[in-house]
Formats: structure tokens, sequence, C-alpha cells
């Protein structure tokens, strides 16, 4: 494969030079030249005005494979405590979605033990099918099980596109599948679209710190794999539908499983539920200190709301860590978030950026949280909040 | 026991940005360096040597400047570094990204002769693309157990017992035995800086190693972009989603225009 300049056509206009995210693009004696740097992502391919940068693939390119043997949507489940993580009916939604585009089945996985009395519960989620694989071992999540089970599902029931949250979990054990089935996986998608032409899955995500997004595509094997981070997709809206149990019950060796769990240790002390909270406010460094962070507590009683933070509120010590949104804690979409003294690093937005409406209160007006708010106030939270907390218990008490 | 360190060379990604108006990339001054993740998993390489004693391998597969990061690397105080470097290696997406470090590790071990132990530390994800995909997928292309996101790790002859994060607020501890490969979060440690005799001694060139597709004996259709079963299709600026309208007035009726807002929104 390689990546060919046509001196011909090249006009020298540097737009390549200006499109590469590696700097491997030099105009030289006023023609483009590629640079050993070069990823050959293809990004100078398209900006190319006059169609002279050409990216050829070599004719062998991995064995074809017959795309009409794969069909069908998958999603799964991960569960904790007996339950299933939310992400997984969000993925549901999606999924969903995506199967009617292409006129196929949707399916749920679940790898687990006592699930049977709930199944038929799950049917509301509009999923066609479930595949509940059974035994008293998968109560708990072991990597290698979850691998072996899931690859040898896909090797027999061959779907065509597989969703899995990116959890901790899920962006354990994805990986390990795709590279078992040499199928493409994407993580972080935070759009997913059918290609109407080729059906191929469009997966797009953020990169480059969330500075750039890129579409992938997988379009020359098979099944198509994504990891979705939770909050991103919504879970669909309750129905009434016939679904189709298979149930396999499964028993492992001892062998299956070089790793044993140890225990489960709890860090969390209080109870805190951000990712179905309504309202989120949240307080970053310009909060001050512990004792200011009083001030949000106070909003977010009279709002009904939680109260979270950005890391460095959590790594100061101002906030208890389960409080924490963003890259490294949890990911939120609540109705209202109100995102105080919070400058708004890449890694806090991608934890909140979906949150229908955000309100930002910064006293920088350079601040970048501002680019991803609805409604910016540029002044001192420590005067704004109080005025707003009488403000909303005015409110509060004219509608009782 | 020896153990690999897989690092991977980054731009700083705060200063690459698409020009929203032309839709180009701008690039002001952005510089090249060891994606931050990564040095965890070398520094905690070198708290285990100082500990149990190892060889530390550091690879990093990239262009011919990803031999600066190998330096660094050196002067932190790894003995080896392993530049895996080759046009033909361009455009790799993680599943031939794996397979080209999996192949070099081999080749090493191979060539050293002995039934030792080894473990594989990685950075648990790196900044510009931030996949966190390579880690298991060069455990599993070297069929050993992972263990992901560790926070904490305790080695005891050939058994490694690791805390990992498994939800927000929850720890997991896993014991599993060597080989096997670990990916570190950036809470596990505090890198250490390139010591005055480190960086005298990573000039030593005879402690760089090149290997090109050949020399690893590669299979083509498994490395650079034809090994790789996604590829970019386009990129482009992100939307914006704020509608950036900046509440201005006395403090009071900034208060008032936020409400009335938030109220017409049916959110208060």
């Amino acid at each position: 494969m390689s990546i060919i300049i046509d001196d011909e056509l090249c006009t020298g206009c540097g737009s390549c030079v200006d499109s590469c995210p590696f700097g491997a693009i030099e105009l030289e004696n006023d023609k483009a030249k590629i640079l050993p740097a070069c990823n050959l992502c293809g990004a100078c391919v398209e900006i190319c005005p006059v169609e002279a940068i050409k990216l050829e693939r070599d004719g062998n390119k991995s064995k074809k494979i017959d795309f009409s043997q794969f069909k069908g949507v998958w999603v799964i489940a991960e569960h904790y405590k007996s339950k299933i993580l939310n992400v997984a009916f969000q993925l549901l939604g999606k999924g969903r979605e995506l199967s009617d585009s292409l006129g196929v089945n949707l399916t749920l996985v679940i790898l687990g033990a006592n699930f049977d009395e709930k199944l038929g519960d799950f049917s509301q989620y509009g999923m066609d099918e479930i595949i509940y694989v059974e035994s008293p071992v998968l109560k708990d999540y072991y990597s290698d099980l979850y691998v072996k089970v899931i690859s040898e599902l896909i090797v027999e029931h061959k779907p065509e596109i597989i969703l899995i949250g990116a959890t901790p979990t899920g962006r354990d054990f994805a990986p390990r599948i795709a590279k078992r089935l040499n199928a493409g996986l994407t993580a972080d998608c935070t759009g997913l679209d059918i290609n109407p032409e080729t059906k191929n899955l469009l997966q797009t995500r953020p990169t480059f710190g969330g500075n750039i997004m890129a579409t992938i595509r997988t379009p020359s094997s098979r099944p198509q794999m994504a990891t979705v981070r939770p909050g991103i997709f919504k879970a669909p809206i309750p129905v009434e539908k016939e679904v189709s149990i298979r149930k396999i019950e499964y028993s492992f060796k001892e062998k299956d499983t070089v790793s044993k769990i140890v225990k489960i240790i709890n860090t969390s002390k209080i109870k805190v539920n951000l990712e179905d909270a309504k309202i989120i406010v949240a307080g970053g460094r310009g909060v001050g200190s512990k004792d200011n962070f009083k001030l949000l507590e106070d909003l977010a009683n009279v709002l009904g709301a939680e109260l979270g933070g950005s890391r460095i509120t959590v790594e100061l010590n101002w906030l208890d860590p389960e409080r924490q949104i963003g890259q490294t804690g949890v990911t939120v979409s609540p109705k209202l978030y109100i995102a105080c003294g919070i400058s708004g690093a890449i890694q806090h937005i991608v934890g909140m950026e979906n949150s229908h409406i955000i309100v930002a209160i910064n006293k920088d007006p350079d601040a970048p949280i501002f680019n991803f708010a609805h409604y910016g106030i540029i002044g001192n939270l420590h005067e704004i909040i109080p005025i707003l907390i009488e403000e909303i218990k005015r409110i509060n008490l004219n509608k009782e | 026991m020896k153990i690999f360190v897989c690092v991977k060379q980054v731009p700083g990604v705060a200063e690459v940005k698409i020009d929203p108006k032309t839709n180009t990339l701008v690039r002001e001054g952005v510089l090249s360096v060891i994606n931050p993740n990564d040095r965890n998993a070398i520094e905690l390489a070198l708290t285990l040597k100082e500990k149990h004693g190892a060889e530390v391998l550091v690879l990093s597969m990239g262009p011919p400047q990803a031999e600066e990061i190998l330096r660094e690397a050196l002067a932190m105080g790894a003995d080896k570094g392993f530049l895996l470097t080759d046009r033909a290696f361009a455009g790799a997406d993680t599943l031939a990204t794996s397979y080209t470090l999996s192949l070099a590790i081999k080749k090493i071990l191979n060539e050293s002769n002995s039934e030792e132990k080894y473990l594989v530390i990685c950075g648990a994800q790196a900044i510009d693309g931030d996949t966190g995909q390579v880690p298991p997928e060069l455990a599993e292309e070297l069929g050993i157990p992972q263990i992901a996101y560790v926070l904490s790790i305790e080695l005891n002859g050939d058994k490694i017992v690791a805390e990992r994060k498994f939800r927000a607020v929850e720890i997991v501890v896993i014991e599993t035995k060597l080989p096997a490969l670990i990916s570190v979060l950036t809470d596990i440690n505090k890198p250490r800086y390139p010591s005055m005799i480190g960086i005298m001694k990573a000039h030593d060139d005879s402690k760089i190693i090149c290997f090109d597709a050949d020399a690893l004996n590669a299979d083509k259709s498994k490395i650079g972009l034809n090994g790789s079963s996604t590829e970019v299709w386009k990129i482009f600026a992100p939307e914006r989603k704020g509608n950036r309208v900046i509440l201005r007035g006395t403090l009071e009726e900034i208060v008032q225009q936020l409400c009335q807002n938030l109220r017409d929104d049916k959110i208060i």
C-alpha cells in the first residue's frame, strides 16, 4: 500500500500540507512531497482540489469474505450485582435504528447467572431475540471467559454489527475478541450510522482529545464492532414486543481462566447517582475551596440536583471521588448541567457534553466551557449563585 | 525477568485542531512527546526492576523520529530501546499495531534463548487515538492473560496480584500468572524525570535497536494499512453543541434571564 502524488496534476496549492494531522507533507519545488511521518490516514486525499493524491492498497489485502453470511445487530450486556447496566439499554435504542435500516434482527447477549426470570422484562427495550449464556461462574466478570464465550457465539451466529458499552469491562474484552476474530473495532463512538449504499457501519468518534472527529469504517471484514460510552445514546421508549429467548447452559473447565478474582473493594463512602440525575450542579477549580462547595450544595438542594465536579476538585479533596465527572470519572447527560468555575478541559467536556442544557458560570470570558454552553454567565460564581438560589426558592414557592 | 514496555510518540494534542471555517487542521507548534500514560508504564517497570531485578526493554512502533522517545525512556533508566519502523507499518489500526509489537516481543524472547518469564506493561491509552485497544489485542496476540486499567501491582515469583479499576467507585483485585500483560492508569505512580547520568547513557547508540518489517519476518497482509480492518473515512471539526448565548446585565438581570430561559425550556 502506498500514497502517491501525481506531480503533473499537483498545483502546489498546499491544501494537503494544512490538512495533514501528522505534519508529514511538505512543498518541494512547488510540488507536494510525502515525508516518512505519513500515517496513510488519507486526510489529504479528500482535501486535494485536483485529485492529485491517491491512496493505493496492495492487491493482497486480507482475503475477501462473504458479507452476505453476516446478519444481525448484537448488543452485549454488562451486569453488576445481578443488574444489567443502563448502557446496554441505551445501545438497544441505537441498535434498533441500525437493525431497522438494515432489515435484520436485534439481539441482546447476556452472559450471567440467575437472569431467567428477568429476561421477559427486557423485551420492552425492543430487541427481537435474547441469547442468554448461563453459568454460575458468569455471575462475575472474567476477561478470558467473556472472550471465549462471545467469540464462539460470533463464529456460530455471524452478526454483522456488535455494540458494547465502553466501560472498563467492555474495553477489556472487546479488543481481545476483535483480535481473535480479526474484526474491526472502533472505541468510544459518539455516532453510528449505516451508509445507505454500501450498508457499512459508519462509526464517528472524537480523536486528538476531542479536537477532531473521525468517521471510521470497516470495509473488508466482519463483524463490525464498536464501543460506546454510557450516556451517549438514549434508552428507547418501552414497547410491547415478543422476544425469542435462546438459553445456553455453559460449563467451564478450570483451565479456561488463569486469572482469579481475589476480592472487590468498594471505595465509595456515599451513594451518588450522577448517571441518572436530572439536574447536576458541578464545580471546578474556580470554586476555590472545599468550604465554598457548600454554596454549590445549597444550589443543588434547591434544584433537587446531584452535586458533581471536575477531576481537580477530587484531587484537591474538595469533593468525594464518586462525584467526579469526565474521562476518568462518570459520563452524564442530565436535562440541566450547571458548570460553576469549570474551565472546560476536554477531559471534562467528554463526560458532560451530551447534557440537554448546559449553563456555564465562569469569570474568564475565554474559558472553553463557553463553547459548549447554551447559556453562559461571565462573572464571579460566589456573587451569582446566592442570587440564583434565592430566585429558584421564589419560583419553587410560587409553584406550591 | 524481562519487562517489555510499549510506548507511543504522540503530538501534544491540545494544539491539534480543525479550523471550523476551512475544515483544515491547525498544528501550531505541535511537539511530539511520549504519551503521558506510557511514562507511568516506564516508571512501573523501573520500580519493579529495582525491587525484583529485571531487564527493562522499551518498544515503540512509529516513524524514525520516534527514536527520540526511546532515548528519553533510556534516560529514565530503561536498559534498551527497540524502534519498529518501516513505511510498511504506516496506516496501522490497533489490530496491525498489536501484531507488529507482538512480533518484536517474540523475536526478542526467541533470541534471548531462555525460559525466563516476562511481563508486558502498557499505558492504558494514548492521548491522540485514545482507544485503549492495543494492550488487550497485544495480550491476545501473545496468548497471555491481561489485566487492564491497573492501579497497583504486587509481584511475587510468577504470581501477580493487581488492583484494577472496575467501576467509578469499585476496584477489583485480580490474581494471575506470568507471562502476562497489564495496562496502567496515570494514578498508579508519579513518573520520574531523567537523571543526568541517564541522559548521558541515553546517547549510547548500541542501546537502540531498529527492526523493519523484514527483520520481524512480518506477514505483509497483517501490517500497516493492509493489515487494518478499520480505516478513517473522513475527519471533520466537532460540532459545537452550545448556542453560546452569553447572558448580560446586572447580576439580578442575568439570573432573571437564566431562570426565564430554563422555565421556557421546561427544565425548572
